[in-house]
């Protein structure tokens, strides 16, 4: 037993004069971070590595582990219900945001005193999203201001400019020129996700909810738009039902690779899918602003996003607060969203920066390449933000599964029933 | 000091004694099953029926709302998963009773040639994981014409379908990811069936003049009653309570309701919409339904009549 004892002494002591030994100075704090992106925790890895160069005295080491998206966001429910296992950081995505400020004290960290200096040079209509009660508790990645995709090889086939569309009615008449001259549909509709619908709509400037939070989803814009939609697949056939569903299946990104459709409209992140899955249509896709509704109209949205929050069990909230700051909202990192993700970067003053027009993958695959944030710019003012309440995630819940799979794809119900029925629904979990 | 030595040896002996007797040693013995059962079973289904008349607004944020979840399940959505959860439950047992047990018939005649290898590749699907195998059919199941199942139909003639936005072509997408899975498992545990039957029932039905389907419908099927019953039971309980299947080929949102379970709902409620005191007032009445028909199941073969 003493022998046992004595060993375990030597043992120890041998093992603090160790540590001791390799880290004179002061160890790194370890910060733990979930995600369900492999990419966000390289561009925060690398965000570690410019840190840690800066600020010899406040080391870091984040330990960041990558969940599938439905895994990442059960567990983080469960541990911070639970009190106990959260990680420090957490990326959580905006349809599932509100889950966790329900309640009165939400179990994440305000970040009003990193966010609130730089107000001004931030799109502040991206933090919104994840505020409650004018406390802000996370900070996106990116805009996510969508635009148009435009294949120019099949444009230029059908005669048709892009520089002459300019609201949605130009948008339809360039479909049916371009449909009758090469039998190509024109853009896809999402039939079970809700990106389509969802983007329109807010670029009509209509909303699932009111800024009071009251259900204005079955407003006569809303209906409206769905009935066009619906109308571009079934009565003008510019459209078709989108391959696989949704404009992330693999069906989806095969057939547009293959030059299965002329254009899409989706958010600027959607660069890197094009980059990732699409590799044939290189040289061949243009990034330009979508047409409005109406002459003159927003054309723009600001559509998906993921905010990094601090959790409430963090044991060191304030230089968590200060490395988040430096990672995504200093120059540098913003720039670096861009160049290491490929995302419209948050604060507005950096869409110029010399290090964003720099050659790279994006300015090698898109045709006006070194253009892309002079589209951005262009619409800047025109990003019509999203309303976001307790019920969001059973909002796009309910419009994923339903609203153009039944309107659109089933014609299982008019566009009217659909969204009244989804309205009615939302109204009664209030 | 060696006074109380000897009397705590003496104690010891007593209580291992007792530990030891026929009255207490069972007890020891189920002990583990017994703590498994009530910290596994009966705690989360007792809380689950405290939670199903909660609202649990958030964080240590609880309120009594009564029957208000019991009211709040006459909604379409829970509808359409009981249709889902009964068709199916209803089409794999059709279909995985009666075909697994001829395989199992074929396979237990000796003059099959192979039938080791039969069996064992027939076994092999249960041992993948759903969520892959899920990939696979999800994929098999694709929208181009170059897709697998849209190639077979191809080859008579018939257009590339939509299979995962069909509320038909949806369900057969599920029966056949199923029947695929759990087929061999079926086979084997009549396999074990069929080789409890005397050689000697056939012998005589032999001397009597029967013919192979006689003996398969007098003999076998009889026989097998127990299997039977055993297997029926454990796919009551696997078809209603089925989601993996259904969330690798749609995750937890089905375009229109077509592939929501009962427990792929009670996911959506829990875990998408943070609403667990709905999500287990699902749940609850999940777990009436399965015993409710389990029960009915069992009576109908006559289990709980007195031979």
């Amino acid at each position: 037993m003493k022998r046992f004892f004595l060993f375990a002494m030597t043992f120890i002591l041998m093992f603090v004069v160790m540590t001791v030994g390799v880290f004179p100075q002061e160890k790194p704090t370890t910060l733990t971070f979930w995600t369900f992106q492999e990419s966000h925790n390289k561009f925060l890895q690398d965000a570690v590595t410019t840190w840690n160069a800066a600020n010899p005295d406040r080391q870091i080491k984040l330990e960041g582990t990558v969940y599938p998206y439905e895994d990442m966001h059960n567990n983080l429910l469960i541990s911070l219900q639970s009190g106990k296992g959260a990680p420090d950081l957490a990326d959580i995505e905006i349809s599932m945001y509100a889950n966790y400020l329900k309640g009165t004290t939400p179990a994440l960290v305000p970040l009003n005193d990193i966010i609130e200096p730089i107000k001004d040079k931030l799109i502040m209509g991206r933090f919104d999203s994840y505020a409650k009660d004018g406390k802000y508790y996370g900070i996106d990645y990116h805009v996510g201001a969508t635009v148009m995709y435009y294949n120019t090889d099949i444009l230029d086939k059908a005669g048709v400019s892009i520089d002459d569309i300019k609201t949605i009615a130009d948008y339809v008449e360039a479909g049916k020129k371009v449909v009758a001259k090469t039998g190509i549909p024109f853009t896809v509709v999402e039939v079970t996700e809700h990106w389509t619908f969802y983007q329109e709509m807010i670029k009509a400037g209509s909303d699932i909810f009111a800024k009071n939070g009251d259900v204005i989803l079955d407003n006569q814009t809303n209906i409206d738009i769905l009935q066009a939609l619906s109308d571009w697949v079934n009565k003008d056939k510019i459209a078709v039902a989108c391959p696989g569903g949704f404009t992330h299946s693999e069906e989806y990104w095969a057939f547009m690779n293959d030059g299965g459709a002329a254009s899409l409209e989706m958010p600027f992140w959607y660069l890197n899918r094009f980059t990732d899955h699409m590799p044939d249509l290189k040289g061949k896709i243009t990034v330009a602003p979508a047409p409005s509704w109406t002459e003159g109209g927003a054309r723009s949205a600001g559509m998906g996003g993921t905010g990094t929050s601090i959790t409430v069990q963090c044991k060191n909230q304030e230089l968590a607060k200060d490395f988040l700051a430096a990672a995504k909202l200093s120059r540098e990192g913003c720039i670096k969203t861009y160049t290491v993700l490929g995302f419209d970067p948050l604060r507005w003053d950096v869409w110029d920066a010399p290090e964003i027009t720099a050659p790279n993958q994006f300015t090698d695959y898109f045709e006006n390449g070194t253009d892309l944030f002079n589209v951005l710019l262009e619409v800047k003012d025109e990003i019509n933000p999203t309303v976001i309440t307790d019920i969001y995630p059973a909002a796009i819940n309910l419009l994923k599964a339903n609203a153009t799979f039944k309107a659109v794809k089933e014609q299982s119900a008019t566009p009217e029933a659909v969204l009244k029925q989804i309205a009615d629904e939302l109204r009664a979990m209030k | 000091m060696g006074f109380n030595r000897v009397s705590i040896k003496v104690k010891i002996k007593k209580i291992y004694s007792v530990i030891n007797s026929v009255e207490v040693v069972p007890y020891i013995f189920v002990l583990p099953f017994i703590i498994t059962f009530l910290v596994f079973f009966l705690y989360p289904i007792i809380s689950s029926v405290i939670m199903s008349f909660q609202n649990i607004a958030g964080f240590r944020d609880v309120t009594f709302v009564g029957w208000k979840n019991y009211r709040n399940l006459l909604n379409p959505h829970y509808y359409s998963a009981l249709k889902v959860s009964f068709l199916y439950t209803f089409l794999t047992i059709a279909i995985l009773i009666p075909f697994p047990l001829i395989l199992a018939a074929l396979l237990n005649n000796k003059l099959l040639r192979g039938r080791n290898i039969f069996r064992s590749s027939l076994f092999m699907p249960a041992l993948t994981s759903v969520i892959v195998a899920g990939m696979f059919f999800r994929f098999a199941f694709g929208t181009q014409p170059t897709a697998l199942f849209n190639q077979i139909i191809g080859f008579f003639g018939l257009g590339p379908i939509t299979w995962l936005q069909g509320r038909s072509t949806g369900m057969l997408a599920l029966v056949v990811l199923c029947v695929w899975r759990w087929t061999g498992v079926n086979i084997v545990y009549f396999l074990a069936g069929l080789q409890g039957i005397p050689q000697e029932l056939y012998e005589s039905a032999d001397i009597d003049g029967a013919n192979s389907l006689q003996k398969f419908f007098n003999i076998t099927i009889p026989s097998l009653k127990p299997v039977i019953i055993f297997v029926t039971t454990i796919s009551v309980f696997g078809g209603f309570s089925m989601f993996a299947e259904s969330f690798a080929y749609w995750t937890s949102r089905s375009p229109g309701d077509i592939g929501l379970t009962l427990v792929a709902y009670i996911y959506q409620t829990g875990f998408n919409n943070n609403n667990f005191g709905f999500a287990s007032a699902i749940g609850i009445t999940l777990l009436i339904i399965i015993m409710m028909v389990n029960v009915l199941q069992l009576n109908l073969f006559g289990f709980f009549k007195k031979d």
